[in-house]
């Protein structure tokens, strides 16, 4: 048996480098440290045995060779006129690389479960940047921390034990006695539970609560309404003095931000606030990522392309205009004719508009798991699973860049040895 | 009797252990469900019983859960195909679907709740 210690967790955007796995003859035999929810991941369970087509949707898969596989994948991309490559979050940086060389290859539109998730704070942080700081800073230094629409015992286990609630730090050597934990939300979470300071807001007013917030902080509290979307002005001037007399504070946001009315501009306004707090006293804002390497994904994309996601290609140079080339923008006005899923769900995780679409075109998926994304594909290619059976670099969620290593031997080929044979394929098709 | 409430859906602890084990009675049973405080939960039924969702962009049968987190009105569903099938497509122009804050109706039913198979069968 060995035994490997400090592994990375490939499951979300914590990225915890404490783990322990026990391997015996290539099989994990046992994961430590880790969460009820990293563990599932990196124990695995069965797999796709061998790539799969059919050419009627309704019909039942037929096993094939990897070559005839990655040839069925690549003419349905080369014969695309529109075609979406979605996905990537559950992979690493090398293979984002790849993906987007296929896309400009084939014209394609490239985007990536931010989509569905923390996309609208990249809108956000382009308009007004990210006064952020790692998680390292917040675990050293927090004593007010702040989950705004975010759910970390549920969404991120460890993140308040590893970072920013419960962990001793440098100058926080007290951990939790040394720090005030606010969340704000629409329900009681178990997050909520374990807070000082809970604080209900009504469904899709975090827009109005936080510019409440803003106007008290610039001494304007007189033109606040007694009550802003659930919530008495009188809680809205102590929750301002808690943040003032922050030594550094941190806020930690989740979907409860960026999936209400309002989207990108909760985050927007969100962020204003944090800059403003760093009037008085340090504050910094961080989204909670959920895959392990959505941000990832957006690095890559930005150094390759000049924009972070939903990148459409069609046009030879990239262009980016999220709700016109996202993923469930092209998907439910229909316009894309092809789509390639890799290493996310978009069969489990769009709405159902979209997943119609995907079921009346050409789906190649490629994933080491069984899936709604299955259901409507017409190629699937198993792959290894990165993080588990493929070394690689991801971004933890505050942008710090990390290395996995291997901890068993691959029976499948890579995403990248893939996505190299279809854009070698493609290539042959076009007559390039 | 019809219950109106306000729908968000969003990430559970089981559901993440599941998530890559999509094909599993686990999965099904971590997301093919509704959350609402139990005095309202007990208007439609039992915990466990089948309850409809429907939205102006679909419905969906799933078993009606109690979570005394919600206040009155709120109904919760973790994120998944069950979940998908009655939000809001609409990316009100920066992409991101309506997935919080969707006008729901609830009602009892005997209907069953569909296989992960089976609900996206239905899109074919």
């Amino acid at each position: 048996m060995t035994v490997i210690t400090d592994a990375l967790c490939p499951f979300c955007g914590c990225m915890c480098d404490d783990i322990t796995v026990a391997v015996e003859n290539n099989k994990i035999t046992e994961v430590k440290h880790a969460c009820k929810i990293g563990a599932a991941k990196i124990m695995g369970h069965h797999r796709i045995k061998a790539p799969m087509m059919r050419t009627d949707k309704k019909g039942d898969f037929k096993e094939v060779s990897y070559d005839e596989a990655i040839e069925a994948a690549a003419k349905i991309l080369a014969d695309s006129k529109r075609p979406l490559m979605y996905g990537w979050a559950s992979a690493f940086c090398e293979v984002h690389k790849k993906g987007i060389f296929l896309a400009e290859e084939v014209g394609a539109i490239i985007d990536n479960t931010a989509t569905v998730c923390h996309g609208p704070s990249t809108l956000a942080v382009h308009e007004k940047g990210l006064p952020s700081a790692t998680l390292g800073q917040v675990k050293n230094r927090a004593d007010v921390v702040v989950f705004w629409g975010s759910n970390p015992v549920h969404a991120h286990p460890r993140h308040m034990g590893r970072y920013s609630v419960f962990a001793k730090g440098f100058f926080n050597e007290k951990g939790r006695k040394g720090r005030k934990v606010i969340v704000v939300d629409v329900r009681k979470t178990e997050t909520a539970g374990m807070a000082d300071e809970y604080i209900q807001v009504e469904q899709g007013s975090d827009y109005l609560i936080i510019s409440a917030l803003r106007a008290i902080l610039a001494g304007q509290a007189a033109v606040v309404p007694d009550s802003v979307g659930g919530v008495t002005k009188e809680q809205l001037v102590k929750l301002v003095d808690t943040l003032k007399a922050a030594k550094f504070g941190a806020i930690f946001f989740g979907m409860g931000l960026t999936q209400s009315m309002s989207r990108y501009k909760n985050i927007d306004n969100a962020i204003s606030l944090t800059t403003e707090l760093n009037s008085f006293t340090k504050f910094v804002i961080t989204p909670m990522r959920g895959h392990y390497n959505v941000t990832g994904f957006g690095q890559v994309c930005a150094w390759e392309t000049g924009y972070a996601t939903a990148v459409d290609f069609a046009r030879g140079a990239p262009y980016y205009n999220p709700g016109e080339t996202a993923a469930n923008d092209v998907l439910t006005r229909k316009e894309t004719d092809a789509a390639m899923i890799i290493a996310g769900d978009a069969g489990a995780h769009f709405p159902a508009d979209s997943v119609r679409h995907l079921a009346r075109i050409p789906v190649v998926q490629i994933d080491p798991y069984w899936n709604p994304t299955t259901e409507v594909a017409n190629v699937v290619i198993p792959v290894a699973i990165c993080g588990v059976e493929v070394e690689g670099t991801a971004y933890r969620m505050d942008g710090v860049s990390l290395r996995y290593r291997k901890l068993v031997e691959p029976e499948h080929p890579t995403d990248i040895e893939i996505l190299e044979k279809i854009t070698e394929r493609v290539r042959k098709i076009r007559g390039d | 009797m019809t219950l109106k409430v306000n729908l968000i859906t969003g990430r559970t602890i089981n559901q993440g252990v599941t998530i890559e084990n999509k094909t599993s009675s686990d999965y099904q049973e971590a997301t093919a469900c509704c959350e609402l405080n139990s005095k309202e939960a007990g208007l439609l039924g039992k915990p466990g019983s089948n309850i409809k969702v429907k939205t102006k962009h679909g419905e969906v049968v799933v078993k009606l859960k109690e979570n005394n987190g919600n206040p009155d009105g709120l109904a919760f569903i973790p994120m998944g195909p069950w979940a998908n099938a009655v939000v809001d497509p609409d990316t009100k122009g920066c992409g991101m679907p309506g997935f919080k804050g969707i006008p729901a109706q609830i009602d009892a039913t005997s209907e069953k709740v569909l296989l992960m198979k089976e609900l996206i069968a239905r899109y074919k």
